[in-house]
């Protein structure tokens, strides 16, 4: 939906107002948000103590250049790729969920709100568990597939990329249907009567009218999806392999294992840029901020 | 009559959550003909239009469309195009796309489209508004937009859904003529939905009167205005007194009446009323007058509560000695005669009060 632009008065004393009554957020922002980014920026051009934890005062690149090594790079490509996995899956089952769930009836609108929304209560490192319990090669679905007969031996399911890429999906999944419920739900149906009116089919008014209106939630859950897919450490840690790691789960070795702060401070720059980069082309495609706030 | 009908309903049903929406709509229109169906909201017209553009199904009863039976087609494949209330303009689209959508979802060429699309805005007097976006419309570009967008497609019928709606009084009388000239021009058939009855009138051939899902009279603007069948027709057009009577007599020529122990003669009610029923008279406001004598052939005495100059005519209440208040304006000094608080008649001319049930 098109939304007029309003200029806002400039000046007197409302906006003197609004500046005082907003002055609490501001604070809050620049010190909780603002002030670590810096501290992390600082952190990344400086040189690791080689006796402690700790860090030296001289300045260094060499945080950055290390990033160049083969092994390094090849971490953050698969992070992107799984990114990009992850956010497909999630296009492909959260838009037909999101959009069902904007077309049907209050009471089953209820339903399916309650399905998607009452699993966010539950801790994600407790559900990602409930996961490996499922998967485990003595688990029930292994138990149940060599009971059919289907297979003769418990097949690896649990520390897969499979596993991985399932528990990305499982846990973005609720990003990607409601910003779109949200776009179907308030969308005016009778644009596609008008389609249809016209003379075009069902499908042909879908892909000419109610998809691109509905764009603007599917490229805001797109982004919601995908920013986070690349953070995810816990899920390589608990449902992946040895080799699936995401740049997320850099940052955690260097701080906890390696103790190497300016290299993980280093690792959250470039990740911290990657997510600029993201909202950047997003705002760019015609997003707004604040479609990215669902609730 | 008969050979030429374009759209045909008979026995329409329809019911929402076990509410009947529709109650037994039949109608028949012929080509190039301008209907109007007028009612209060809630009356089931815009669920008997959408019936119609066949994107509702009815419970019962048929739409046949130029003879076939079309009651089950899926409105891509109709004839039929619609002008809807809010326009639904398709926002992400501009002018120019708006109106080719139809003509390019049938894979016209864009040279093609293009010299149509220019036509309509020709017609619609849109010219050099292609690129505009809906939102930088105003809402009367927007109908003409609309309108421009379901006549592209040449269809033998035209469903419009209270087009002028949301537009203020002056430009909706504008409109109203521009509608009436390119519904002549093209000779396209109008199922034409509104609440306002002046609009009806202006501009339909005939005028079919909804109320509660079944159609309570139809037939041309003069038909309606000056026959009206039953009281709910005669309220909802013009402005008028019902008073309700007892028939005494029913004769050939016509009717004598009883109100509160007077009795005056009526016209023959279409109906055909016979002696015993109870029936009403609609005394319409611009055709009752009042005087200190019975000047006309049919009077009732009642007390003059108040008279007013009401710019060309002059706005009067009588009060009957039924206690029933009764709103007159009157066009001539000498069909208001009387000083406020005098004993006048009210006075109409038998043949100007239809009877109606």
């Amino acid at each position: 939906m098109q939304e007029e632009y309003r200029e806002e008065p400039r000046g007197g004393r409302g906006d003197r107002a609004s500046f005082l009554l907003s002055t609490p957020l501001i604070v809050w922002t620049l010190l909780f948000v603002g002030a670590t980014i810096v501290y992390i920026l600082v952190l990344s051009f400086l040189k690791r103590d080689p006796d402690g934890f700790g860090v030296t005062g001289e300045f260094t690149l060499e945080n950055y250049a290390r990033l160049l090594d083969a092994n390094y790079a090849k971490v953050f490509w698969n992070t992107i790729v799984l990114g990009f996995k992850t956010t497909i899956l999630c296009v492909l089952l959260g838009y037909p969920f999101g959009y069902f769930m904007g077309r049907a009836s209050k009471k089953w609108r209820t339903i399916l709100m309650l399905l998607v929304i009452v699993p966010f209560w539950t801790n994600a490192l407790i559900r990602v568990y409930g996961w490996r319990i499922l998967l485990v090669g003595n688990g029930p679905i292994n138990s149940v597939l060599m009971a059919l007969g289907l297979i003769e031996k418990p097949l690896k399911l649990l520390n897969t990329s499979g596993a991985m890429l399932l528990g990305m999906v499982y846990a973005l999944l609720p990003f990607m249907i409601l910003p779109t419920y949200t776009s179907v739900e308030k969308m005016d149906w009778s644009l596609v009567d008008a389609g249809r009116d016209m003379g075009a089919h069902p499908f042909k008014v879908f892909l000419t009218v109610t998809l691109p209106l509905t764009a603007p939630g599917l490229l805001t859950g797109c982004v919601l999806v995908f920013v986070p897919s690349l953070a995810l450490f816990f899920m390589a840690d608990l449902l992946g392999g040895p080799s699936d790691l995401v740049i997320g789960n850099l940052v955690n070795d260097q701080l906890l294992k390696s103790r190497d702060w300016p290299f993980a401070a280093a690792l959250s720059v470039v990740l911290l840029a990657i997510t600029c980069l993201i909202m950047a082309v997003y705002r760019r495609l015609g997003g707004k901020s604040s479609d990215m706030a669902m609730f | 009559m008969g050979e030429n009908v374009l759209l045909r309903l008979s026995g329409l049903e329809k019911s929402f959550e076990g509410t009947k929406i529709l109650r037994g709509i039949s109608l028949e229109i012929q080509a190039g003909e301008f209907v109007t169906l007028l009612g209060p909201s809630g009356c089931g017209k815009t669920t008997t239009l959408r019936i119609i553009a066949g994107l509702l199904e009815p419970d019962a009863g048929t739409v046949m469309l130029d003879g076939k039976d079309i009651t089950r087609l899926a409105p891509e494949k109709r004839d039929v195009n619609t002008v809807f209330q809010n326009y639904a303009l398709f926002p992400h689209m501009n002018v120019e796309r708006n109106i080719s959508y139809g003509l390019r979802v049938r894979g016209m060429k864009k040279p093609e489209w293009q010299k149509k699309v220019a036509e309509m805005l020709r017609l619609v007097q849109l010219e050099g508004y292609e690129k505009r976006m809906p939102a930088q419309l105003s809402g009367g570009q927007r109908q003409r937009v609309a309108i421009a967008r379901a006549v592209v497609l040449n269809p033998r019928l035209l469903l419009l859904d209270e087009p002028l709606g949301a537009l203020d009084l002056k430009l909706r009388q504008q409109m109203q003529q521009e509608l009436k000239d390119i519904q002549k021009r093209l000779g396209i058939a109008f199922v034409y939905i509104t609440h306002d009855q002046e609009e009806a009138l202006n501009m339909s051939d005939r005028i079919a009167i909804m109320h509660d899902g079944q159609f309570e009279q139809i037939g041309s603007p003069e038909e309606i205005y000056e026959h009206p069948q039953t009281r709910f027709a005669a309220g909802f057009i013009g402005q008028t007194n019902l008073i309700e009577a007892k028939v005494v007599e029913a004769g050939a020529d016509g009717l004598t009446l009883e109100y509160n122990g007077v009795r005056f003669p009526a016209r023959r009610a279409d109906f055909g009323a016979k002696a015993g029923d109870e029936v009403a008279l609609s005394l319409r406001t611009e055709r009752v007058g009042f005087a200190r004598k019975p000047i006309a052939e049919c009077a009732l005495p009642g007390v003059l509560k108040s008279r007013h100059y009401a710019g060309g005519s002059m706005r009067a209440i009588i009060r009957l000695d039924s206690g029933r208040e009764v709103l007159a304006l009157c066009q001539s000094a000498e069909r208001a005669q009387g000083e406020a608080g005098e004993r006048v008649f009210l006075c109409w001319n038998r043949d100007e009060a239809p009877v109606v049930r």
